[in-house]
């Protein structure tokens, strides 16, 4: 792939794919596969770690904690056409939750049909990226010794006190750690979007797979490829950031 | 030949495992040619290019049930009636066909050449769109059909490497029972097709798509040298809240999500016949701007089993193949010389739209010209 982004159809070396591939309409799925990712990186980090949250405080072999660690597991890999499916199944134009609605006057698609562009794989994605965040964010919070809140409230501390100065610091790598393996996650989701979403391609993995099947748009499989390696690129300094947080992370939660 | 949301697996791993493994396999390493062609009376049915080359149609036909499949790729059953072809086909002589990935683009198809190179699972022919036919023309292998002198010239390659098949118009199918008819283009922009109005498919990727561009072109003032104006049709249609960014299929039609759908009219008809008792389909065909293409067929120079290949588009020319066209509304290429023969099926060719005025065919550079105007501005303007 590396090598196809750096050749033209003849074979010769040329960096044209890779200036291509950061302009014009490949310039803005760039951009909104980077504020999807984002955006369904934060919404699904904040709930994520409210729900693991409410987990902990629970008791630790519970039937809270059992079902809701075990669905997760089973929903953060549910992406794909199952999920797409389901959501059209549930708010689709003919779906359970729009019919309900529509019979009682609300009608959700007043705006458009915003269920096939970006907002509605930022829904479908937050789906996929609260469950991943619950899994991955768990351990931190485990990690939290009961000791500290002690010794916190002893040494005269409040709770916002403990928040603050201990628990905070303590699980802010590990928090934006899980962001950011989120951020990587919805960024280089494809079969959920190629699914859900079949005019314009507005986020680069539909660009990629434009370029390699059109019947429209020929001999552009090296720019779908230097597409590739801006993706590439970007997952390797999200994943470079993800590893100084962790690394970070681990030093409390031994 | 036409585009459906893919069909790949449900993964969301790290890095989209699938997708750079597709880019990173698209090079399939050269090989050797094959030499495994089925030999009739010394001469290597890869070879051939025409029957004399089998001593004749019979020998066509022998060396053809000896290798006793045919591959084919990209042929949905509800396409231009493709289900009863093969079934014909596979009635008619003693040979499997094995049909792969039915709903694969024309790019798809000469993909799956290029990875399956070799082996015996790679496709025999091609059903392409004008434009993947003309750019591969040097994968295909050279053969004239028996009824070759009845296409005319413009509709195919002088060496035999590519031939046009079956034609159609662009149109407009719709659910009589939900809109008001249309009778052009620019009616869609009205209040009564609010969030109806779906394209078979995004144009930047999939031909009908593309052709239903430029027929919104030809109805909103553009030509076939200017199409700007049919992108500007669609950025209109979705500010007045008319276009549905769905893929059209035969079950959006028939559960009523897509009222209305521009296609090829052999694909709306077809709704029309697939859905009666269901849905009121009609298609019409708008006269102020006719867009007609050809698809092209081809034999993969590389085609595992070449003798099947060869009788499979003996087939399709045939009386019997062009009138099975024509029952599923693709207007068969030899049709000019079957009318004048009398051979053509008169109740099924009396069914396909009435039109007055010539249809325009966009030429290779006004598609070239196209296609980079709407890379640029397709995602934008429906967003």
């Amino acid at each position: 792939m590396v090598a196809g982004a750096f050749v033209d159809d003849s074979g010769a070396l040329t960096t044209a794919n890779l200036r291509a591939a950061v302009s014009g309409p490949y310039l803005s799925a760039f951009s909104r596969s980077l504020q999807l990712s984002a955006i369904t990186a934060v919404v699904g980090a904040v709930l994520g770690a409210l729900l693991a949250w409410a987990v902990v405080t629970g008791k630790p072999d519970g039937n809270l904690r059992r079902v809701v660690t075990s669905a997760s597991g089973v929903l953060a890999q549910f992406g794909g056409v199952t999920l797409a499916f389901a959501f059209l199944a549930t708010v689709g134009f003919e779906g359970l939750v729009t019919v309900f609605l529509r019979e009682r006057g609300i009608d959700i698609f007043a705006g458009g049909a915003w269920i096939f562009e970006l907002p509605g794989l930022v829904l479908v994605y937050t789906y996929f990226q609260i469950p991943l965040m619950v899994i991955v964010f768990l351990p931190a919070l485990d990690g939290l010794k009961p000791q500290w809140r002690e010794a916190a409230r002893n040494l005269g501390g409040s709770a916002w006190t403990y928040w603050r100065r201990v628990a905070g610091p303590v699980l802010a790598p590990a928090f934006f750690g899980s962001m950011l393996l989120l951020f990587a996650n919805a960024f280089s989701a494809y079969a959920t979007a190629a699914a859900l979403v079949s005019q314009g391609a507005p986020i680069v993995p539909l660009q990629i797979r434009n370029l390699q099947t059109s019947e429209v748009l020929l001999g552009q499989q090296n720019l779908g490829r230097a597409l590739g390696f801006g993706m590439v690129v970007v997952v390797a300094i999200v994943m470079g950031l993800y590893a100084l947080l962790q690394r970070r992370t681990t030093r409390w939660l031994r | 030949m036409r585009l459906l949301p893919a069909r790949s697996r449900p993964t969301i791993a790290l890095l989209g495992a699938a997708l750079l493994l597709t880019a990173a396999c698209g090079d399939a390493p050269e090989r050797e040619t094959s030499t495994a062609g089925s030999d009739t009376g010394g001469v290597a049915a890869a070879t051939a290019t025409s029957v004399a080359d089998f001593g004749g149609f019979d020998g066509l036909v022998e060396a053809a049930e000896t290798e006793g499949t045919l591959n084919v790729i990209a042929l949905p059953p509800d396409w231009t009636n493709y289900a009863e072809v093969i079934s014909t086909f596979e009635q008619t002589y003693d040979i499997e066909v094995d049909s792969a990935q039915p709903d694969a683009s024309s790019q798809e198809e000469i993909n799956a050449a290029e990875q399956l190179a070799g082996t015996d699972r790679a496709p025999d022919v091609f059903d392409l769109g004008p434009a993947v036919a003309t750019a591969n023309v040097d994968t295909f292998a050279p053969y004239k059909v028996q009824t070759w002198d009845d296409v005319a010239d413009e509709l195919k390659d002088p060496d035999g490497r590519s031939i046009s098949d079956y034609g159609g118009l662009m149109s407009i199918g719709y659910d009589a029972d939900s809109v008001p008819a249309p009778t052009s283009v620019l009616d869609l922009l009205k209040p009564d097709y609010r969030g109806k109005v779906a394209l078979n498919g995004d144009p930047t990727q999939a031909g009908a798509a593309f052709a239903g561009v430029a027929m919104a072109a030809l109805g909103n003032g553009g030509s076939a040298d200017d199409i700007a104006p049919g992108i500007e049709f669609f950025r209109q249609l979705k500010a007045a809240g008319n276009f549905l960014p769905v893929d059209p299929t035969p079950a959006t039609i028939a559960s009523g999500q897509t009222p209305v759908v521009i296609d090829w009219d052999y694909t709306n008809a077809a709704q029309s016949e697939t859905l009666e008792g269901q849905r009121n389909w009609e298609v019409v065909v708008p006269q102020e701007a006719l867009v007609s293409s050809y698809y092209v067929q081809a034999i993969n120079a590389d085609a595992p089993h070449p003798a099947a290949a060869r009788l499979w588009q003996e087939f399709l020319y045939s009386d019997v193949g062009q009138n099975l066209w024509l029952k599923g509304y693709g207007r068969p290429v030899r049709e000019a010389a079957m009318v004048e023969a009398g051979t053509i099926d008169e109740a099924a060719y009396a069914k396909l739209p009435q039109v007055s005025g010539e249809a325009v065919t966009l030429t290779e550079e006004q598609t070239a010209a196209a296609a980079a105007l709407l890379s640029a501005g397709w995602a934008e303007a429906i967003s």
